[in-house]
């Protein structure tokens, strides 16, 4: 049947299809049992998978011993079928295939064939360094191929190429292909029937200073179709669409939304506790180590529960359905969910509580995977105990839990933004542009942040035409503020009704606001090393770039050049990847070739981190002669002023790894890849606003994949560099992104505060004003009471971290759902039933 | 709720259940989920714990505090075997320490009803200006603190002891200095002290101590 809908904008989120290597000879894919692709080998690490996640070799259904990854399958090659892009995931895939296959095996060898190793997303550097420093883990540098099955034992013969050893072969029980991302199959269609263009490589066509604007005004892109991209670029692209459409479509926001009703909530406190217990199996998760039927026929047996059964997935909607027909019928009145984390699936079940009449608060969570099967997977007999102690435990602390309420809290609907960079500006417009007042703060006199020190992109964007544009929209836009030469006195308040002192120009002002957004940008490192500072020939890429726009002749008319990366960081005191000093290094060199096509230049690399479409300038730029030549940290480059034929030069000593010789290469302007280095200002913002940092001391965001613009504070979100180094692209993509979730903030009303906070209990309070002290949100004051002052808590500004319980020595304040009651019921059932009993004979011995 | 939020009561009331090892897990310190950064809190309760067990003759090497992040479940995996290991190394609780295990019960109890009393003095006495495990380790490390700790909570628990003891039932205090394993003169001091509070009575009958 055919249906006409009527809409008034399009997202496409079409994904990509992995690469198939079946049709290249020599990775024998389907000819060989023993060779699969990095798809196939993650289905045989779930455990939903062929295997149930044992690890198993087709051919003979044994565990392999030997295990090999071939990287860049299908990428960086300009081969007929192949993709000239780098597909930017696989290197970290398969170093996490790596680190869970040695999870699961210790003694299985692995090695991996690669050629740069692109560890450029946030904390990627020290996740590549973990899978590195396993025993039995081996990183070799080298294109690789297939040889030949051995046909008796069907074991599989790599062929590889090291500049020590030249060619080897090696024989494998298992090889992995980590394939690249293909644009989705269907994308030739997609684009003539929605209008859209594609780029060369199959993507959707967009322009750099909005990747997630399609070249149909009204249709938007998100994830990968944008082109190869993580999870982290593929939410935020998702939530950045939604603000654009947004944008056009506000006026018409909440019109097809539905209020759920929920059936009114029965009063069961003067019930004694009836409790309905339900095993999850999770697919195999659980129940491949844990003896489900055995463990519900435990929990029957113990205190208040009144009924307990199995599912294959409790989450599943049907099962969720179930739980709140069976409590209905069976009248309980609470119910523990033993299967995951409650991370993920707590407001799902307590959903169901909801439907069936029951107060939310009755729920508890036994988590029997993440703390029991998964950790356990080889010794079932004893998970299963652990599994049933702690059911045990949560059905204890489920007996004393209490209804709680929660309560609505109004929102204030303009959104604060501190930074007013090209992240701030773009989030402050797209907040704007759906009726939001914002407040934008800006540390400087001028907007504009690092980009006013950039000039194009490895796309093609005009920085300086593109930043003035920007800007003028933002003084143009009647619903945004501007603070000039700001900075941040005080932040007051919580989710929705913020306060904030702000010093701007002399004047103090104070501003009120639901949402905040922090997009403080990034400095650029001040290195220390080669020269800088000390010659007016070595420049950092970025004053190099600075310079080329200039038009400075004696740049321009350098014959020789050496660029010199990683400069500051992926060392001991920046344990990270800048994650843009590739690309810049590679721009300033086709900048400069474009301007003196003779002049020498080389670029000194540990690995090449030109990932995307950003390979293709890569390749470019070597082409055109630009060298680049490799460097290990252990032999890094060193750089001596010299005098050479009368003139002044840099002399870069470097070992060349292939030649095996050291070269010389005399310098007439040096460039460093200075690192990009968290903003000055962090500390202090974090410290207001009350948010966390990374190892790395960028911003922390409340999950690395699947929360990447928000804080684990609420109401206070972030985008661009001060979460980590990006390109403009991508801090517009993020910004956008954050734009979005205040958005689903500011458009609410109200905001629910939950109903697990501190309450004092006036009679037992001595008023020591011990938990005054120890609660860190200002929620606990005195109050006048007929009984004299006494704590009180205000419930709108308690987080419920419940430090103040552990202080009160009368134990007069407690954090509702974390009570002394609920908890120790829960400690003193992790003891046996038989424990118990044999205490109880030994007391009755002593009398 | 927050690793600060973990009692010292709780630690206790786990011993005294008769478990062999506590282990407790928190966030980095100086990477708090809240703002609080309650994790040092619970660090200095473990080392106050720690004293507690120290001081009724239990191996403080029974309770454990880690800390990670919530990606760090290997972590958390290899901090659990290690210590699985040290406490299958110590055994049951008690047995290694050579007590008796209604004696440990009965200590334990008896310094359950301290934890108001620490909490006082913790506030007061035990606080350590900087946040940093240094300065925490340094601190609660250091004989000043182990000095006070002992001036303080030695005759504290004694009392505490006692007064359980009387529970049951009177008591002369030759009896309560040969059950409690202290010398006569102490076991006195005690008693006039807490006969002048107003928590005992001196029955002249019977020679025998009683509660109030």
């Amino acid at each position: 049947m055919k249906t006409d809908i009527i809409v008034g904008a399009i997202i496409l989120s079409s994904g990509i299809t992995p690469f198939d290597p079946s049709a290249r000879e020599e990775y024998g894919y389907t000819k060989y049992q023993n060779v699969v692709t990095s798809m196939d080998y993650e289905r045989l690490l779930s455990s939903t998978g062929p295997y149930e996640g044992e690890v198993l070799r087709i051919s003979n259904k044994k565990h392999p011993k030997k295990i090999a990854w071939i990287q860049c399958v299908g990428s960086r090659r300009v081969t007929e079928g192949d993709n000239s892009y780098c597909s930017g995931v696989c290197c970290t895939y398969t170093q996490k295939q790596v680190i869970l296959t040695k999870h699961h095996y210790e003694d299985v060898e692995c090695t991996i064939f690669h050629n740069d190793i692109r560890s450029f997303g946030k904390d990627f550097e020290r996740f590549f360094q973990r899978a590195e420093q396993l025993p039995g883990v081996e990183f070799i540098r080298s294109y690789a191929s297939i040889e030949k099955e051995i046909p008796e034992t069907q074991n599989v013969v790599v062929r590889y190429a090291t500049a020590d050893d030249g060619v080897k072969s090696k024989e494998f029980d298992m090889v992995v292909l980590s394939v690249g991302l293909n644009p989705p199959k269907a994308y030739k269609e997609i684009s003539e029937k929605f209008g859209i263009e594609l780029n060369a490589h199959g993507f959707a066509k967009s322009d750099s200073s909005n990747p997630i604007q399609t070249s149909r005004p009204g249709i938007f892109v998100s994830g990968a179709f944008q082109g190869p991209t993580d999870i982290p670029e593929s939410v935020f692209t998702a939530s950045g669409a939604g603000s654009q459409i947004g944008e056009l479509l506000d006026y018409r926001r909440g019109k097809l939304a539905k209020e759920r009703i929920y059936p009114e909530e029965r009063d069961v406190s003067a019930e004694a506790p009836k409790i309905g217990v339900f095993v999850c199996h999770c697919g195999a998760n659980i129940s491949s180590v844990v003896n489900v039927p055995a463990t519900v026929e435990y929990v029957s047996t113990l205190p208040n529960v009144v009924y307990a059964k199995e599912q294959i997935f409790s989450c599943a909607t049907n099962s969720a359905r179930e739980i709140t027909d069976l409590a209905i019928e069976k009248g309980f009145n609470r119910v523990v969910i033993a299967a995951c984390s409650p991370r993920t699936l707590e407001p799902l079940f307590r959903d169901t509580l909801r439907e069936a009449g029951l107060n939310q608060y009755y729920l508890d969570m036994a988590n029997i995977r993440e703390q029991c099967s998964w950790v356990h997977a080889k010794q079932k007999d004893e998970a299963t105990q652990k599994a049933q102690d702690i059911i045990r435990m949560s059905v204890a602390r489920a007996s004393q839990l209490e209804p709680l309420q929660e309560f609505d809290l109004p929102v204030d609907k303009a959104a604060l933004v501190v930074g007013g960079g090209i992240g701030g500006m773009t989030c402050a417009l797209s907040i704007a542009n759906q009726g939001h007042e914002v407040y934008l703060i800006e540390k400087n006199k001028d907007l504009g942040g690092m980009a006013r020190r950039l000039h194009t992109t490895l796309e093609g964007l005009d920085v300086q035409t593109y930043l003035d544009d920007v800007i003028h929209q933002v003084y143009q836009h009647p619903l945004i503020h501007v603070s000039h030469e700001a900075t941040i006195k005080k932040v007051a308040g919580y989710l929705g009704n913020f306060t904030t002192t702000v010093e701007t120009e002399g004047r103090v002002k104070e501003i009120k606001h639901g949402a905040s957004v922090l997009a403080i940008g990034a400095d650029e490192y001040k290195p220390t090393e080669y020269l800088y500072e000390e010659s007016d020939q070595v420049f950092t890429h970025l004053e190099l770039e600075e310079e080329i726009a200039k038009g400075n002749e004696t740049v321009l008319n350098a014959e020789s050049l050496v660029m010199i990366q990683c400069v500051g960081c992926r060392n001991e005191d920046r344990n990270y990847c800048s994650r843009v000093c590739c690309s810049h290094a590679v721009k300033n060199a086709l900048a400069l070739k474009e301007k003196t096509p003779e002049m020498r230049i080389y670029v000194l690399f540990r690995d090449m981190r030109t990932y995307g479409f950003r390979e293709d300038a890569y390749r470019e730029a070597s082409e055109q002669g630009v060298q680049f030549i490799r460097y290990t940290p252990e032999d890094a480059p060193q750089v001596e002023a010299v005098k050479e034929g009368g003139k002044d030069v840099l002399r870069v000593l470097v070992p060349d790894l292939i030649l095996g010789q050291r070269l010389e290469l005399d310098a007439d302007i040096l460039s460093l890849a200075a690192a990009v280095i968290p903003a000055e200002s962090t500390h202090e913002i974090a410290r207001h606003f009350k948010v966390t940092l990374s190892p790395d001391e960028f911003f922390k965001e409340a999950h690395v994949k699947l929360k990447p613009v928000e804080f684990a504070t609420d109401g206070v979100f972030l985008c661009g560099t001060a979460h980590y180094p990006k390109h403009i692209p991508e801090t517009i993509n993020q910004a956008y992104g954050a734009a979005g979730r205040v958005l689903t903030l500011l458009s609410h009303d109200t905001v629910i505060a939950s109903g697990s906070v501190c309450i004092v209990n006036e009679y037992d309070c001595v008023s020591c004003g011990a938990c005054i002290t120890a609660c860190s949100y200002g929620a606990i004051e005195f109050k006048d009471t007929p009984k004299g002052k006494k704590a009180w808590v205000n419930p709108v500004l308690c987080k419920g971290d419940g430090v103040c319980n552990a202080k009160c020595p009368t134990n007069a304040i407690a954090l509702k759902h974390f009570t002394n009651e609920e908890l120790g019921s829960q400690i003193d059932a992790a003891i046996t039933h038989e424990d118990i009993i044999g205490q109880m004979n030994a007391v009755f011995e002593e009398a | 709720m927050c690793s600060g939020r973990v009692d010292l009561d709780f630690i206790l009331r786990a011993f005294s259940n008769g478990q062999d090892g506590v282990f407790i897990g928190g966030c980095n310190l100086g990477e708090c989920n809240y703002v609080t950064h309650g994790n040092f809190d619970a660090l200095a309760n473990t080392y106050l714990a720690k004293k507690v067990l120290e001081h009724i003759g239990l191996n403080p090497e029974r309770l454990r505090i880690q800390f990670m992040s919530g990606a760090d479940g290997n972590l958390l995996a290899e901090y659990t075997d290690d210590f699985s290991k040290k406490i299958k190394e110590l055994g049951p609780l008690g047995k290694s320490e050579g007590l008796d295990k209604n004696q440990v019960k009965f200590n334990l109890e008896a310094a359950r009803k301290l934890v108001p009393y620490m909490r006082l003095v913790e506030r007061e006495r035990l606080r350590v200006p900087v946040k940093s495990k240094q300065a925490y380790t340094e601190f609660f490390e250091s004989q000043d603190v182990d000095r006070l700790f002992n001036d303080i909570f030695s005759d504290k628990l004694a009392i505490s002891q006692i007064m359980m003891l009387l529970e049951k039932k009177s008591l002369s205090t030759s009896d309560i200095a040969e059950k409690l394993g202290l010398n006569s003169s102490d076991v006195s001091r005690h008693m006039i002290n807490s006969s002048r509070q107003g928590f005992v009575r001196y029955d002249t009958a019977s020679n025998c101590y009683a509660l109030a």
